[in-house]
């Protein structure tokens, strides 16, 4: 990314502040719904929500990824995948035995 | 012979050298904090009792934070733009305001943390707690490496754009991509353990 | 490389964290690290000061491997020679470019984990410690909500990747000896890289067939029991295609070869004993045996030590200009071979018959041990003899840097670019931009004079 005109530039320029704008909109929204005290599924699941789109500007846009190449597509998809298996597999094989047995009567 | 593709990208890739080498390491980083968020779930959901974030937690303080951090994110974007329009004096000031960004962050920080300490909130008084300076703190550490780099590019590093403007910016961008993922994390980490 | 200073940084940092770990032996009170390299707690959490030095000792090495992971993805995708694709690579750069994203991506959840386990040490937190937790007769002070399992599933989702990072290399290895001394191509190169990238993906998966008596569930055991014999597969084809490529090749048994040969049997020995440890219910008898023992040494030892071997005795003359003395490197390799085997075979017998690993006494304690203290004996004399058999080998090690055969930059008559630098190279390595013109192993083409058509010259 190197070498761009300034007509690219100034396009680019009135992305950043439209996507500075929305983050700050989604922020006051994740808060107020933090203030709403949802149970604990629903409330985790708006929050992952509004922060997934937030990131996801500032992925797409700050670091360009939208424009990206493919090579920089694979490594972070790949990345993805893990960080997924990360987060999920100890929980389900932690609990595993446990809550399947749990409502058995 | 001299390194290429330092500066220039390679055709059959479309990049350069620097700017695989910052992704890979975001790459390594995004799993460094997925296994401290899977931490997170497993000692929640593990736990019998768990504390709202907000229940403990400053929110006000922390949204200001959140806010701090987009901004810096932005300037930090168009601290690069700016080089690409060759307007070195732009550039300065919103690398600058970048940095000073970053400072505020680290301030509040220093104020969050005080407050818990004088409460008598230690990382050993709960798992709670533990998980909260944990992933705050290397958090933390981050911005303060991100800051170490951004001065540098704006004071001493930044004689490199009068000779090899190009490589500068580039530089510049990459330092940013780590910037803007210093800020991503927060993004996750803010709802996690404030408003949950 | 692409980041020479990185590189260097790599070096320092992995420097540090062996200084700061072997400082850890010199400790006064508190002793050494004595947690195992598992560093599971709670016993970590409450051991010596030691293994606090250990953890950050891990960070150091750690950061290293992030460092260099990163320059050589870097430098394998970017700072290729014109003419030098994907599918050019000599096997062994597929093998390093792999392991390279397994580091990458498995290493910092162990960083994390470090940094927890240091916090519970340091900052009396309790991620590890589960309530109530007792030590010596008294309820451990900062004990409380933590889990054990935390710790062992954040450690085996890199140790699991590591043992491949620990093979793919000399597997590599063992490639470019092979291919170099039968005079053939190797065969299945195609299916060969393309098990290694399933073999890479798949060591994501597997990691709690390290767990299976912690307690998880039948569906759990089962994913990961299932998993684990997939990935069998891309080792089994790696092997097969190494062994077909013997086919036919007109065998030179230099040193370099005899240890390549001796890792085909080994390696197989060691991958087959790994089966009944992948299949949760078999695993329960053998886990924490000397079975264990001697499956992970029979692949690590006659595996990646014999491909560490075969790599020192090929590159040694590109390295330093002259040959290793032939006839020391035959007696380091029977010797080498025949004690292995004599110190790790009797190991499957002790762990069939129940014996736990790390007793301090080898079982001798226990009434269902007696018959099988014997191999105990036999182990050990086979470690004796095994390490005098090294002699020849660190004899021949710097004794040919001076009185060595003096040779030029292609003493194997090889085909890959490396051979295309003098021996030593020079800084830079090459005398000018190497250029590569075909694939890696055309060896015997017909109608040539030599049998051997390097990648790098034109014609």
């Amino acid at each position: 990314m190197s070498g761009s005109h300034d007509v690219d530039i100034d396009k680019h320029v009135r992305i950043y502040i439209t996507v500075f704008v929305s983050l700050m909109v989604l922020t006051l929204i994740t808060v107020a719904v933090g203030y709403l005290h949802l149970p604990v599924g629903p409330a985790v699941a708006v929050a992952l929500l509004i922060a997934s789109i937030k990131g996801g500007l500032v992925a797409c846009y700050f670091m360009h990824l939208i424009s990206e190449r493919k090579l920089i597509y694979y490594v972070l998809f790949s990345t993805v995948v893990l960080f997924l298996v990360l987060l999920l597999v100890p929980l389900v094989t932690v609990h595993d035995g446990t809550w399947i047995n749990r409502h058995i009567p | 012979m001299e390194i290429p593709y330092t500066v220039a990208a390679r055709e059959d890739t479309g990049l350069n050298n620097g700017k695989i080498g910052i992704w890979l390491f975001l790459a390594s980083e995004v799993m460094l904090f997925g296994a401290l968020f899977a931490t997170y779930i497993l000692l929640r959901v593990g736990s019998t009792e768990w504390p709202h974030g907000y229940t403990i937690l400053n929110v006000p303080l922390a949204t200001f934070n959140t806010i701090v951090l987009i901004s810096s994110s932005v300037t930090m974007v168009m601290a690069w733009a700016s080089l690409m329009r060759r307007r070195f004096g732009t550039f300065r000031i919103y690398q600058g305001v970048t940095v000073l960004l970053g400072g505020v962050f680290l301030m509040v920080k220093y104020f969050e943390y005080s407050a818990k300490f004088h409460h008598e909130l230690f990382p050993r008084t709960n798992n709670f707690m533990a998980i909260y300076f944990t992933l705050t703190g290397l958090h933390m550490l981050h911005v303060i490496g991100g800051m170490v780099v951004n001065a540098y590019l704006l004071g001493p590093g930044s004689k490199l754009y009068k000779t090899n403007p190009e490589w500068f910016t580039n530089r510049v961008e990459n330092s940013g991509l780590f910037w803007h993922f210093v800020d991503l994390v927060w993004i996750f980490l803010f709802p996690t353990l404030y408003l949950l | 490389m692409a980041f020479p200073k990185i590189n260097m940084l790599s070096y320092q940092s992995y420097f540090l964290g062996g200084v700061t770990m072997i400082a850890s032996f010199f400790i006064p009170e508190g002793g050494a690290a004595q947690a195992g390299w598992t560093s599971y707690p709670p016993l970590a959490n409450i051991s010596g000061s030691g293994q606090t030095w250990w953890l950050i000792g891990m960070i150091f090495l750690i950061t290293s491997s992030l460092l260099g992971s990163i320059n050589f993805i870097v430098t394998t995708i970017q700072l290729r020679a014109p003419g030098l694709t994907f599918m050019r690579f000599p096997f062994f750069v597929w093998a390093q470019f792999v392991t390279s994203f397994l580091l990458l991506l498995a290493f910092p959840p162990l960083e994390a984990a470090g940094v927890l386990q240091l916090m519970d040490r340091v900052a009396g937190t309790s991620f590890f410690m589960p309530t109530g937790l007792v030590v010596s007769g008294q309820v451990a002070p900062n004990a409380g909500g933590g889990n054990p399992l935390l710790w062992q599933h954040l450690f085996w989702f890199l140790a699991h990747p590591e043992v491949y990072v620990l093979i793919l290399p000399a597997m590599g290895i063992v490639a470019e000896v092979i291919a170099n001394n039968t005079r053939k191509p190797l065969w299945g190169y195609r299916s060969m890289v393309y098990s290694l990238g399933f073999l890479g993906f798949m060591s994501f998966i597997v990691w709690a067939h390290h767990m299976f008596m912690t307690g998880m569930g039948t569906v759990m055991s089962t994913f990961f029991q299932t998993t684990t014999m997939i990935i069998s597969i891309p080792s089994v084809v790696i092997l097969t295609a190494l062994i077909l490529s013997l086919w036919g090749g007109s065998i030179r048994f230099t040193t370099p070869m005899l240890f390549a040969l001796a890792f085909l049997p080994m390696f197989g020995i060691g991958g087959l004993t790994g089966l009944p440890l992948g299949l949760s219910v078999t695993d329960i008898p053998l886990h924490d045996t000397y079975y264990v023992i001697g499956h992970f040494h029979y692949v690590v030892a006659p595996g990646t030590l014999f491909g560490l071997m075969a790599g020192i005795y090929y590159w040694y003359p590109k390295a330093t200009g002259r040959m290793m003395n032939e006839f020391l490197g035959k007696l380091h390799f029977w010797g080498s071979f025949v004690f292995m085997n004599l110190v790790f075979m009797p190991m499957f017998f002790l762990g069939l018959a129940g014996v736990s690993r790390r007793l301090f006494d080898g079982g001798e304690t226990y009434q269902f041990a007696q018959p099988a203290l014997h191999y105990n004996v036999m182990s050990s004399w086979g470690a004796w003899m095994l390490g005098i058999a090294q002699i020849p080998f660190i004899i021949n090690f710097f004794w040919s840097m001076k009185g060595g055969r003096k040779v030029g930059a292609n003493p194997w008559e090889a085909t890959t670019l490396e051979w295309a630098a003098p021996s030593p190279p020079p800084h830079g390595n090459f005398d000018h931009p190497p250029e590569v013109y075909r694939g890696p192993y055309e060896y015997s083409v017909p109608g040539r004079t030599t049998d051997f058509q390097p990648q790098f010259e034109r014609a």
